[in-house]
């Protein structure tokens, strides 16, 4: 599936639901189902310091696509980050690039974006596109 | 007399507010304060009818604002009790008030060595200037330690005040757990060894009477903003010998007496610390404010505010797996508390789309926090506008993310 069909794919879940409480559940659904990250990552050099709640964030190509896994002391931003490997994980690096992430605008979570939500979304997309641009220019090579 | 909180609440046009179609619970004022009324009126009274920038012009309106900048001195001078007005001076907030002393002072008494007294509870803000100054001038910074009640160790203190020490800054009230500590006895200690003292009111200045006469603190500083006044407004209080005694921070504009290219004379107090145009609106909307809590009556504010306190305290209490953060002897109307597993930014998020507004995090005090052992807290802090209603909401808040959390 490409990066635009799960974007779209997840607009669609959240379509169903009117009310925040609804979207926080489903979130804390989706922190439940992210694979675990190896231990090893979980460590300083990994850690995205948010304000708030503290992410840590692997990525590793495997071919020619990129695997990332991630963790949040937070479940709501664990959930979040559930959703970005979802849309970005096993994509090749050059379109982790040039893709926009509107799928975080039409399901309303525009509001973490901000630099001061500190929840690390905004740092989390940051990161992961970071390491879509070094290993693009290692797949170009 | 007893306050009519309803009647009070429409006072604050905000407090109607509704956020995610719930009526807006405020429980952020340590944050800030909102506005009453009258203190928005002046404001708009000002800019529309009186704007003018003040000293040395020689119109009407110059005039006249000029006059009601310097009453509005007057008034905050009144309501802490300083000995004169020009020991009264006008900042932007208490970071600034903060700054200004720890570089001036700095300036003047800090070399190589000397020490500098903070304690483990104090605010950013009460922290980083005066490592700057140290970092500067080869300074030690000494921070006083605290119980697990939130409480200042006065015994270590006093074993740590030595004839190196130079200064002591520490807050009246702490930002993040509420605790307020004996400034009283921290200065008596600090003068028997001839070490000044200033004080943050920052968190203290909205609850409850402050006499700098009586406490005989050296240095006072609080913000507006936090006292019902507006934004961009703060205060520093000094005793003028300190005050004529360290050089000026910041330069340019009203506090110079004489300029050549050659040399500059500096103008007298307060006028020595107000470089540039001061914010007069927000000076004269302080006063307001200021006047407006007097009418409700300082000691109708510190009971009805205790009774929130108290009666948040128990109800929170009997939350199964809520632990309050800070249980000091004396507090002031903060509560900052954790939930059993559960991160108090996902509380946050969920008490916040509740329609209830709290703080969650380290509020500013990182190093508190890692005293205490904790990633940050959630943080409730009342004003004489919230009611018993609200508190109960928050603790149904607090049901619901236990429920989705747990």
């Amino acid at each position: 599936m490409s990066l635009n069909e799960r974007q779209n794919e997840i607009i669609e879940e959240f379509s169903v639901f009117d009310d925040w409480m609804d979207k926080y559940n489903y979130l804390i659904e989706l922190s439940k189902d992210l694979p675990e990250i190896d231990p090893k990552y979980k460590a300083q050099q990994y850690l995205i310091e948010g304000c708030q709640s503290k992410v840590w964030l692997f990525a590793d190509l495997e071919g020619d696509v990129i695997r990332y896994s991630a963790d949040s002391d937070a479940i709501i931003t664990k959930g979040i980050a559930a959703l970005l490997i979802r849309v970005l994980d096993r994509q090749k690096p050059s379109d982790i690039m040039n893709n926009e992430l509107y799928f975080i605008e039409r399901i309303g979570l525009q509001q973490n974006l901000s630099p001061t939500r500190s929840n690390g979304l905004l740092a989390m997309v940051k990161q992961m596109k970071l390491y879509a641009m070094a290993y693009n220019a290692k797949v170009g090579k | 007399m007893s306050l009519d909180i309803q009647k009070i609440r429409k006072d604050f046009p905000i407090l109607s507010q509704q956020v995610y179609k719930k009526p807006l619970i405020y429980f952020d004022n340590g944050a800030t304060t909102q506005k009453p009324r009258v203190v928005l009126d002046e404001e708009i009274k000002i800019y529309t009818q009186e704007n003018s920038n003040i000293h040395r012009g020689v119109h009407f309106l110059s005039e006249q604002l000029t006059q009601r900048y310097e009453d509005a001195r007057k008034v905050v001078q009144k309501f802490i009790n300083a000995p004169n007005d020009h020991e009264v001076i006008f900042t932007s907030g208490t970071t600034e008030s903060i700054n200004t002393i720890a570089f001036s002072f700095g300036e003047k008494y800090v070399y190589e060595g000397d020490e500098i007294i903070i304690s483990t509870l104090e605010h950013h803000a009460n922290i980083v200037p005066w490592q700057m100054l140290c970092e500067r001038k080869k300074a030690v910074l000494k921070v006083i330690p605290i119980n697990e009640k939130g409480e200042i160790l006065l015994d270590e203190y006093e074993k740590m005040i030595s004839p190196k020490t130079k200064i002591v800054s520490v807050n009246h009230v702490s930002n993040a757990l509420g605790t307020v500590n004996d400034v009283k006895s921290i200065i008596e200690i600090a003068h028997q060894n001839n070490v000044p003292v200033l004080i943050d009111g920052a968190q203290s200045i909205q609850h409850g009477k402050v006499d700098v006469q009586e406490l005989d603190c050296d240095f006072y500083v609080f913000s507006g903003h936090k006292v019902y006044g507006p934004n961009g407004i703060g205060v520093i209080y000094g005793k003028e010998k300190w005050l004529n005694e360290i050089p000026p921070f910041m330069t340019g504009g009203e506090m110079i007496k004489k300029v050549t290219f050659e040399k500059t004379t500096f103008n007298e107090l307060p006028f020595k610390f107000e470089a540039g145009t001061p914010n007069y609106v927000a000076a004269i909307g302080l006063a307001t404010a200021i006047e407006y809590i007097q009418q409700l009556g300082l000691e109708n504010i510190v009971a009805y505010e205790k009774e929130l306190l108290d009666y948040a305290t128990q109800k929170l209490e009997s939350i199964e797996g809520l632990k309050i953060i800070g249980t000091a002897e004396n507090k002031v109307s903060v509560i900052s508390f954790n939930l059993e597993n559960i991160h108090p930014y996902d509380a946050g998020m969920v008490i916040d789309k509740m329609g209830i507004a709290v703080r969650t995090g380290h509020h500013c005090a990182e190093p508190l926090m890692q005293r205490l052992n904790i990633e940050g807290t959630i943080r409730a802090s009342f004003s004489f506008y919230n009611t018993k209603e609200e508190i109960d909401k928050l603790c149904e808040a607090i049901m619901t993310v236990k429920q989705m959390f747990g």
